[in-house]
Order: C-alpha cells, then sequence, then structure tokens
C-alpha cells in the first residue's frame, strides 16, 4: 500500500504529466503504433480481460439463468421481495463490493483466506460474477416473464411434458437472456474496482484492461493506457454494434 | 354413442372465485359440441380442463373411461389439443410450429413434411412452410394454429372462438375445415362461441352456459326451436335481442326490443321472438349517411376490446350492441371512449333464431 505522501506524488507525477505531453494526435499515433505494432504485453492484457469477464458471465449466466427461470415461472411467497432484490443490487457500487471481497479474502484474517485466492484472476472471475449476477438475474427474469404466458399451455396441449414447456418458454425469451448475457460481459469487462481490489496490479498476472489503464497511467506510460482504453472502448462498441446489426436482421425477418 | 370424454361435477375456483361450478358434461364420440354462453360464463376454463392443461379443483374427467389424475394427465393430455382463442405462435417459421407437436410424438422428418403441407393445404396456406408466424397477418395466423392442432389429428378437439377475431373470409374458411374435420376424420370437437350464427350451423349439440354451470345440453334443433322460452339466460349473449315481432305496413317484420330500440328483419314473423345482428355485419361511420339499409342508429362507444386485426366496439344505442371493425378503420376514423357514432345494418343481416 503506498503511503500518503507516495500517493500524492503520484497523483502529482500524473496531473503533471498529462498537463505537460496530453496531445490527443500524440496520444492517437502512438495507440495506432501500439495497436497494430502487436505489442504482446498489450494483447496479454486484452486476452485476460476477455477471459476473466468472459468466465463471470458464463458464471453468473450458468446459476443466474435458473435463478431467473424460477423466479419468473414459478409462484411462491416472498417473490415479489426477491425480484427486488436482485434489483437494487444491480445498483452496487463496484468499490464497496471489492472491498468486502477484500476482506473476505485476505490473507491475514479472511474467512475464505486460506483458500489463498486473493490477487489472483480466480478472486476476480468470482467478485465479477458476484457483481453481475442481479443484472442477468433480474433482465432474464423480465425476458421470461415477457414471454405470452399462454406459450407453456401451447406447448403443454402439442403433448409437451412440463419440463419440455418451461423450455420452450426459455427458447422465446431467448433473446432477452442473450442481451442479459451481453450486458453483464459489458458491466464485468468495464468495471475497474472489484480487479483492483481483489486482483491488484501484478505485472504479467492479474493486468486487465481497466486495471493497465489505471496502472500504466500512474506509472507515467500514457501512451499504454490510451492504447489500452481504446481498445477496452472499441470492444465494447463492437460488441453492441454487433448485438444491435443481430437484433435488426432478426427483427427483419 | 359412447362418450369420448366425461366431466363429473366439475368445479373450478381461481382464488376464491369459482369459475366453473359443479359442471357435468358428457362429450360424445364424432360430435361437435358448441359450448354457447356470453364471456365469463366459463367457456375457456371448461376447454382447458378438457384439455388437461389445467387441473380441476374439485370433481373428475375421464378420458375414453379413464380418469385424469396428476400421474396420467402428461399421457392423456396427447389425445386432445386445443386452439386457443388469442392466436398464439412460438416465434418462429409456420413450418417449424406445426412440427413441434409431431415432434414430441416422435414422428419421422419425412412424415412430418408430409403431414406439414397436408395440413396447410386444408386451410389453404399451401407453400407457407418457410415463412415467420410473425409476418402473417391475423386470419393467416389464427389457420396456422388451426392447422397445428390438425396436424397432430387427436381424438379430441378443442377450440376456443375459433372465429371471433376473424374477418369473414378467414373465418370461413375455418368453419369449412372444422366441418370437414369432422366429417372426414371424424375428429371429436368442442368449440366455444358466443356467435349464435356459428351456433346454429355447425354443431351437432349445444351446451349454454351462464355463470360457470351448465344450464342446458341438447340439439342445436331442439336449443334453437326453444330459445325464445330460456332467452332470460340468453340476453348477455353478444347481439341477441329478445323482443316482440309485428308485420309493419310494408310487409317487412319489426321487432321492438325494447328501451325505444326498433329493429327491422328481413324474414317474417310475429310473437316473442329473439333476433342475432352478426358484430361484422354492421356498418359504423361518424356522421350519419344515407344507405339502403333499413337498420340505422344513433350511439355512443362505450368499450373498446382489441382483438389484434379486427377492433370490437360496444354501442349503446339504447340496448348495448357490439360492431366489429378493422383495426385500420379504427385507427383512420379517430375513435374513442364516448364518440357518437351511427351505425347501419341491413334488414337481411337481422337473423330471426
Amino acid at each position: 500500500m503506498p503511503t500518503t505522501i507516495q500517493r500524492q506524488s503520484l497523483s502529482r507525477a500524473v496531473f503533471v504529466g498529462l498537463r505537460s505531453s496530453m496531445n490527443m494526435l500524440d496520444g492517437l499515433i502512438a495507440t495506432l503504433q501500439l495497436s497494430f505494432s502487436v505489442d504482446p504485453r498489450i494483447i496479454e492484457i486484452t486476452l485476460r480481460s476477455l477471459f476473466v469477464s468472459g468466465s463471470a458471465a458464463l458464471i453468473a449466466a450458468l446459476w443466474g439463468i435458473p435463478i431467473a427461470t424460477i423466479i419468473a415461472m414459478k409462484d411462491f411467497h416472498g417473490k415479489f421481495l426477491i425480484k427486488t432484490i436482485f434489483n437494487s443490487l444491480i445498483g452496487i457500487p463496484t468499490v464497496a463490493l471489492g472491498f468486502l471481497l477484500f476482506l473476505t479474502f485476505s490473507r491475514e484474517n479472511g474467512p475464505l483466506g486460506f483458500l489463498r485466492l486473493l490477487y489472483t484472476p480466480t478472486a476476480i472471475i468470482i467478485g465479477e460474477a458476484i457483481l453481475i449476477t442481479p443484472i442477468i438475474v433480474s433482465l432474464a427474469t423480465t425476458a421470461i416473464e415477457a414471454v405470452d404466458p399462454e406459450i407453456a399451455n401451447l406447448a403443454r396441449t402439442l403433448g409437451a411434458s412440463e419440463s419440455q414447456a418451461s423450455f420452450v418458454v426459455l427458447k422465446e425469451a431467448l433473446e432477452g437472456i442473450f442481451l442479459a448475457g451481453i450486458a453483464s460481459f459489458n458491466r464485468a469487462i468495464g468495471e475497474l474496482g472489484i480487479a483492483q481490489f481483489v486482483g491488484g496490479f501484478i505485472y504479467g498476472q492479474t493486468e486487465l484492461l481497466t486495471t493497465g489503464i489505471w496502472i500504466e497511467l500512474q506509472l507515467g506510460n500514457q501512451r499504454t493506457s490510451i492504447a489500452l482504453m481504446i481498445i477496452l472502448l472499441t470492444m465494447v462498441f463492437t460488441i453492441n454494434l454487433a448485438l444491435n446489426t443481430i437484433q435488426r436482421i432478426r427483427g427483419r425477418e | 354413442m359412447k362418450a369420448i370424454a366425461e366431466l363429473r361435477n366439475v368445479t373450478k375456483t381461481f382464488a376464491k372465485k369459482t369459475v366453473l361450478d359443479s359442471v357435468n358434461l358428457q362429450i360424445l364420440d364424432g360430435e361437435i359440441l358448441a359450448l354457447l354462453g356470453p364471456n365469463g360464463s366459463g367457456k375457456t376454463t371448461l376447454l382447458k380442463i378438457l384439455a388437461s392443461i389445467l387441473r380441476p379443483t374439485d370433481g373428475e374427467i375421464h378420458f375414453c373411461g379413464v380418469k385424469v389424475t396428476d400421474q396420467n394427465v402428461e399421457k392423456i393430455r396427447m389425445e386432445s389439443t386445443l386452439v386457443f382463442q388469442k392466436t398464439v405462435l412460438f416465434s418462429t417459421t409456420v413450418y417449424d410450429n406445426i412440427a413441434y407437436g409431431l415432434r414430441i410424438r416422435k414422428v419421422t422428418k419425412n412424415e412430418i413434411d408430409y403431414k406439414v403441407a397436408q395440413v396447410l393445404k386444408l386451410v389453404r396456406l399451401e407453400g407457407f412452410e418457410k415463412r415467420s408466424t410473425k409476418k402473417l397477418s391475423g386470419g393467416e395466423q389464427q389457420r396456422v394454429a388451426l392447422a397445428r392442432a390438425l396436424a397432430l389429428n387427436t381424438r379430441l378437439l378443442l377450440l376456443d372462438e375459433p372465429t371471433a377475431n376473424l374477418d369473414p373470409k378467414n373465418a370461413g374458411i375455418i368453419e369449412e375445415v372444422i366441418a370437414t374435420t369432422n366429417q372426414e376424420l371424424k375428429t371429436t370437437i368442442v368449440m366455444a362461441t358466443h356467435n349464435m350464427f356459428q351456433a346454429k350451423s355447425l354443431p351437432h349439440r349445444i351446451a349454454l352456459m351462464e355463470d360457470g354451470r351448465i344450464t342446458e345440453v341438447e340439439t342445436s334443433k331442439e336449443i334453437f326451436g326453444k330459445l325464445s322460452k330460456t332467452l332470460a339466460s340468453f340476453a348477455a349473449v353478444e347481439n341477441t335481442f329478445a323482443g316482440t315481432a309485428k308485420i309493419s305496413e310494408d310487409g317487412s317484420t319489426l321487432i321492438d326490443v325494447g328501451n325505444g330500440v326498433q329493429i327491422v328483419a328481413a324474414a317474417k314473423n310475429v310473437g316473442e321472438v329473439s333476433v342475432f345482428v352478426s358484430p361484422e355485419d354492421i356498418i359504423l361511420s361518424k356522421s350519419r349517411f344515407e344507405s339502403s339499409a333499413r337498420n340505422m342508429f344513433k350511439g355512443k362507444i362505450v368499450e373498446i376490446l382489441d382483438l389484434g386485426s379486427v377492433v370490437r366496439l360496444k354501442v349503446d344505442i339504447g340496448k348495448p350492441i357490439t360492431v366489429q371493425i378493422t383495426k385500420r378503420s379504427f385507427n383512420e376514423m379517430g375513435l374513442n371512449l364516448n364518440t357518437e357514432v351511427f351505425l347501419a345494418f341491413k334488414a337481411s343481416s337481422v337473423q330471426i333464431i
């Protein structure tokens, strides 16, 4: 942990650095050079980010979609409360969740410290999966609930068993569920708090696009920071653009 | 004739509201039975129970002599299928919709191809296999829904208001298919309707429903023969009016149905009668207009029911009367609740029951 003085001098260095050489053109050229020069380190950070966020989204989907299915299809006491809780948790600050997970995984006295997960990609995956679970549960629940309630009855009257009927409902909600997954992935790949708290900045091990942007700037490597930022933005935009296009094509069918 | 299905003291309640009250009914093998009654009389619930997609709160259902239980319900469901009033389709192609039930029944691909083509021909949608269901008109969608049910060739076919939301052309095709299916495939059919005219022409027997009970079950001839006497229970059936008929000076029949409403009918009749006017036969306008129609009324819109491609309006002309117009006309005319409108229908459109 840096001391207060260290932190102040770091901030000042960043500020001075920004003022002295913050030239957009300069930055862009550097980025283009970096992006096209295939810097193995940047590729590694990008791939790690994709892997970590992708795994988090996959895990969240694996437990989130069944939870959403139960909430949407079954009637039970406390259903409204559970939905409200998941909805509220969408807005949880990543800093708060990151800090809580840091305390949990802390190797000195954290309850799960014995797992020795702090400052590993696994810890970030777990943290981000927890972070995005409410998003996937809430959005998928809404998507499943939006399916015509008679769809399940239709499947039944055509001969489907109960599980086949539920499967049909999920299939009808597929587009919404898919969007929920993408929204979760976007949130995971763009978050900083959890990655900082439980991932740290271990060179070659836990550095991600978001933490990379931050730490490279701290270290005075602005060009790397900008390159990472542009890669992050490009990825998020590309994914969303691709999705919108797919939806438009499907809508036209 | 033996019974294919039987309801014994079937009661269904939803959140303390009794929708079906001790219903006893036998469905005879090979017949077309119509459930006739106003909206909310329990027709849809009864059909869902017959389709085994809804379990009764109390009472028993027997299908081909076997009592339906929680254990055998999924198997018994295979023997019947229900076409819903509001068209429900899987958002995929016409082919996949029709193939769904066949795939569950483990029918081979070749056989499915053949069946799909066959039922599409029956509902006059040949070559529609690859079309997306979303792109079809309301009438075409309902015909796909019917074709999907017909493909399964179940012993019992259940139809919930099969033509209620359709224009006369599509309704005609569907009525024809229903009759053909019953005659040629010997499929037993139970259909819910609140269309008097349909009830008079298609079914062998009619079960009158009111407030969750079956008040009478008889052949359609018997029911329509004495309908005037049981009209109290029928007042709520759409566009059916009871009144006293007399022959007017010009030779047409004038029926006073109360509240200052007098309806002119072409057919001659005197005394206590009941008349029916199909909602599709009524022309609606925002201003008074000249026409050859003998019946012209002024009224206010009191209820609007959006049914997709068509809209049903309840207009108060002294008596509530239902008018069906297309969604497009509805939008273009800028109609709203309390809009003042004029209705016209020909004397020949008035059916004396």
